[in-house]
């Protein structure tokens, strides 16, 4: 019996052996991921698009970052944490092996004036509304203080961040690309040209750029976790069509498609069995919805809303898209923490919505405007809401328009209806908070914000602070169905249809190994440039 | 002569001059809020008010131009409101690859428009002209992305005769030029055509053929050195057309030209860049216009004298 038992040990001890060494794949070798769109600029103050965003958690680091193709937040610049029991004061260790890529070791300066500087409003950085319950940052952001008086460094490896009110996201705040390490006497040197020679802590450093053309990022060999990344030399080569490059990538030209894969040749490989290996199916942090202007009639009577909600046949959005989305029945993501798996929504019923429209005094329907992005597929998207409309009375003139068009009118409030495609939001970082504030939150709701719904109920905000408040450990579950709670009733007031939740199919060559996770990673898309390998080097 | 150039030279200035007004002022008609697209969906007020201060977006409309003409006089284009960078360099950057592309083009719709004219256009009527002039029409009407992506599929993907796009050596720079240029050669192939029938019915030319001059020297020598002038004029005006053409053909291949910047600044509303952009590309029409025009005094000296 016993000597069974060694045995069996032995050979548990072997297939973790085999597990491991597995799991550390040889470094070396190279990739190729194409974009359709130029990269603007390394910075991450100021980068927030869908090409530079990942290839920035690249180049930098934060205090936290998110375990490899998860949601999981881990130490990455901070070696430890820990928060006060009043959730008001974070109190970072940093790791002391951390090299800039000009060869400076990183300090705690560093990381107050990172922060500080996507505070500073001469930054102009679009992450600057992510700190504010940093304390002082009210004095900073509006150009008075040199700096943020809640961030102390009493040591070089200690980091002191004091809150003005606890905040559960705070962690998340940390991990985003805004609050990234940058070295001061850099930024002195290249000024507002720091986006084209970044230089940060990260897996990589950039080292070559040749404008609308390519960039090069080599492994950084001083990089503070030993053996990581895995590749040498990831190329990135932009202005690239999407249908070009899925015939590089059979060719074996192009390792990644960075962009989906176009919607016309979609169908065919997906089911195309030799693809079997090389698509990737993966969940973004994302839902697109129609915001119904709450302020204006019809809209500001619920019943019209929750009637809308029941006339949009989704299924039908769904095979306008390939199948790539799945039905939504509430603001959340399924991948996000929070998302109710039992709340059934608004099913689609004309019948029921014709109703509760003649209930609401429009027995008759009425007449209003669709807003949508101009790009395929959005105008056809819409035109199938157009239907929907009909079919229950409702004419609705869809206004077709330019991106930065759309943006403005939900803005402004002039648009009755406005689907988000295109536009919609895909989350900063993975929690519920984040699908609240400027998107359904009474802050959002004002001129030229993103709360196209113009949704403010007082006390769902007042809920939503509460949440945000139980920052201590032990009311984690506490607050996530706190935040389940809070969506189920914004959907009972239903200023939103929501319509769908975007599926990614990331693809790439048979040479690029990695765990499916990493292809489908929610934070860094499309795929985790740290963590796949070469397959030609191992 | 010279005052013939003198009087072209202030005129271009002028229409430059419009042209910086008018887009200026249509960007501004435009409803949408440059300020927003910077300062992303997560921004407060307070933060989209301080950085349109930053960038002096609160001033008067005339203010904001003005500033814009002084600075560009003194050769300061600005810089992009989301790259940051100069649009100067990026400009600069990317125009080489524009000009390459598109003195290779010219040179292929010249090399098959031409000759296809002339051709046709001394076989009148007949089945090989309506072949020639059918298959120009085609050329003119076929979208420029489906030509494009097309050419890539049969002669890079299936035939492996060409890269698959990108940029660099001479192989790279075929198809986007075969692209841009079958699309406008029937443009020049009608012209050419046209334009040597009604030399061909000329007096000259009856005398030409009664001195017994070969049919060969007729058409090239005599007859398509008058028919030759409203083409020059058309390569002028060409560089117009390749405006809107060359944003097309640059996105297929991966032309790292002048367009994808244009392309990604509209999206953004980049105003730096998209000011830079078209006043490069007014500068090239104008400029065009100029040498056709100069062309066209040497070849034909009545232009000059009326």
């Amino acid at each position: 019996m016993v000597r069974l038992f060694t045995v069996a040990t032995i050979l548990a001890a072997f297939a973790l052996a085999g597990a491991t060494a597995q799991a550390q794949p040889k470094q070396g070798g190279s990739m190729v991921v194409t974009y359709k769109d130029d990269i603007s600029t390394f910075d991450p103050a100021i980068g927030y698009d869908w090409q530079n965003w990942s290839m920035i958690k690249s180049l930098f680091d934060g205090l936290m970052d998110y375990k490899p193709g998860t949601t999981e937040l881990i130490p990455d610049l901070a070696e430890s944490y820990t928060i006060s029991p009043d959730g008001l004061t974070y109190n970072f260790k940093l790791r002391k092996d951390v090299v800039f890529h000009n060869g400076r070791g990183l300090t705690s300066a560093d990381i107050k004036y990172s922060i500080e500087r996507s505070v500073n409003p001469e930054t102009q950085s679009p992450g600057q509304g992510f700190f504010w319950q940093i304390a002082g940052y009210e004095a900073m952001a509006s150009g008075g203080a040199k700096e943020l008086s809640g961030i102390t460094t009493p040591d070089d490896y200690t980091v002191i961040i004091n809150l003005s009110q606890p905040d559960a996201t705070f962690l998340h705040i940390v991990a985003i690309n805004f609050a990234f390490a940058v070295p001061r006497e850099e930024i002195d040197k290249y000024g507002l040209d720091f986006g084209r020679n970044p230089v940060g802590t990260g897996a990589y450093k950039m080292t070559e750029w040749l404008l609308g053309q390519r960039v090069v990022f080599e492994r950084n060999v001083d990089y503070f976790r030993k053996g990581s990344p895995y590749l040498d030399k990831i190329t990135f080569e932009v202005g690239q069509d999407p249908s070009v490059s899925l015939l590089r990538l059979k060719r074996g030209e192009v390792d990644v498609l960075g962009d989906p894969i176009p919607s016309a040749n979609f169908l065919q490989e997906k089911n195309d069995p030799a693809n079997a290996d090389l698509i990737v199916e993966g969940g973004l942090l994302h839902t697109g919805y129609i915001t119904l202007n709450t302020t204006e009639p019809p809209f500001d009577n619920k019943l019209v809303r929750q009637a809308i909600n029941m006339a949009i046949n989704k299924e039908r959005v769904i095979k306008i898209v390939n199948g790539r989305a799945s039905i939504a029945n509430q603001p959340l993501p399924p991948a996000m923490p929070s998302y109710d798996p039992n709340y059934k929504g608004y099913a689609y019923d004309p019948a029921k919505a014709k109703q509760l429209l003649a209930e609401a005094g429009y027995p008759n329907g009425f007449e209003t405007e669709l807003y949508t992005m101009n790009t395929d597929p959005n105008p056809r998207i819409a035109q199938s809401f157009q239907q929907d409309l009909k079919a229950i009375g409702i004419t609705a003139e869809i206004k077709s328009l330019a991106q930065a068009t759309v943006i403005d009118a939900g803005g402004q409030g002039t648009a009755p209806m406005l689907w988000s495609g295109g536009m919609a939001w895909i989350a900063d970082y993975p929690d519920p908070s984040n699908f609240y504030g400027p998107i359904l939150g009474c802050g959002g709701a004002v001129p030229g914000g993103w709360n196209w719904a113009k949704y403010c109920n007082e006390e769902i905000d007042a809920l939503a602070a509460k949440a945000d408040g139980m920052a201590s450990t032990d009311q984690v579950e506490a607050r996530l169905e706190l935040w389940r709670q809070i969506y189920n009733k914004i959907m009972d007031d239903a200023p939103w249809v929501p319509v769908m939740n975007e599926v990614r199919f990331a693809m790439h060559s048979a040479r690029i190994g990695g765990e499916d996770t990493l292809f489908a990673d929610p934070i860094h898309i499309p795929v985790h440039y740290e963590y796949v390998y070469d397959k030609d080097v191992q | 002569m010279l005052r013939f150039l003198a009087g072209r030279l202030l005129q271009s200035a002028f229409i430059l001059l419009g042209v910086t007004i008018i887009t200026f002022g249509l960007l501004f008609l435009i409803p949408a809020d440059p300020v927003r697209m910077i300062a992303g969906r997560s921004a407060t007020p307070e933060t989209v008010e301080s950085i349109r201060r930053q960038l002096g977006l609160d001033q008067p409309i005339p203010v904001q131009y003005a500033r814009y003409l002084g600075n560009l006089v003194q050769g300061d284009m600005g810089r992009s409101y989301i790259q940051k960078a100069r649009v100067s360099e990026l400009i600069a950057s990317r125009l080489p690859a524009t000009l390459q592309l598109m003195a290779a083009a010219i040179f292929l719709q010249l090399l098959i428009g031409l000759p296809a004219g002339i051709f046709a256009s001394t076989r009148r009527n007949r089945p090989l002209d309506k072949t020639v002039m059918l298959l120009s029409f085609v050329g003119i009407s076929a979208p420029q992305f489906v030509v494009g992506l097309l050419l890539i599929y049969v002669f890079a993907y299936k035939l492996e005769l060409f890269p698959l796009g990108g940029y660099g050596t001479i192989w790279h720079v075929v198809l986007p030029a075969l692209t841009l240029g079958v699309t406008i050669a029937g443009w020049y192939s009608r012209m050419s055509r046209s334009s040597m029938i009604d030399v061909l019915r000329q007096d000259y030319i009856r005398t030409a053929r009664a001195k017994g001059v070969p049919e060969y020297r007729v058409v090239l020598v005599h007859a398509l050195r008058n028919a030759i002038l409203p083409i020059i004029a058309m390569i002028g005006i060409d560089i117009g057309l390749y405006a809107q053409g060359i944003v097309v053909v640059e996105a297929v291949f991966g032309w790292p030209g002048i367009g994808q910047l244009a392309w990604l600044a509209i999206q953004r509303l980049d105003i730096p860049i998209i000011m830079g952009v078209t006043l490069v590309a007014a500068v090239g029409i104008v400029l065009g216009n100029l040498l056709a025009d100069i062309a066209t005094s040497l070849i034909d000296p009545r232009v000059r004298h009326s």
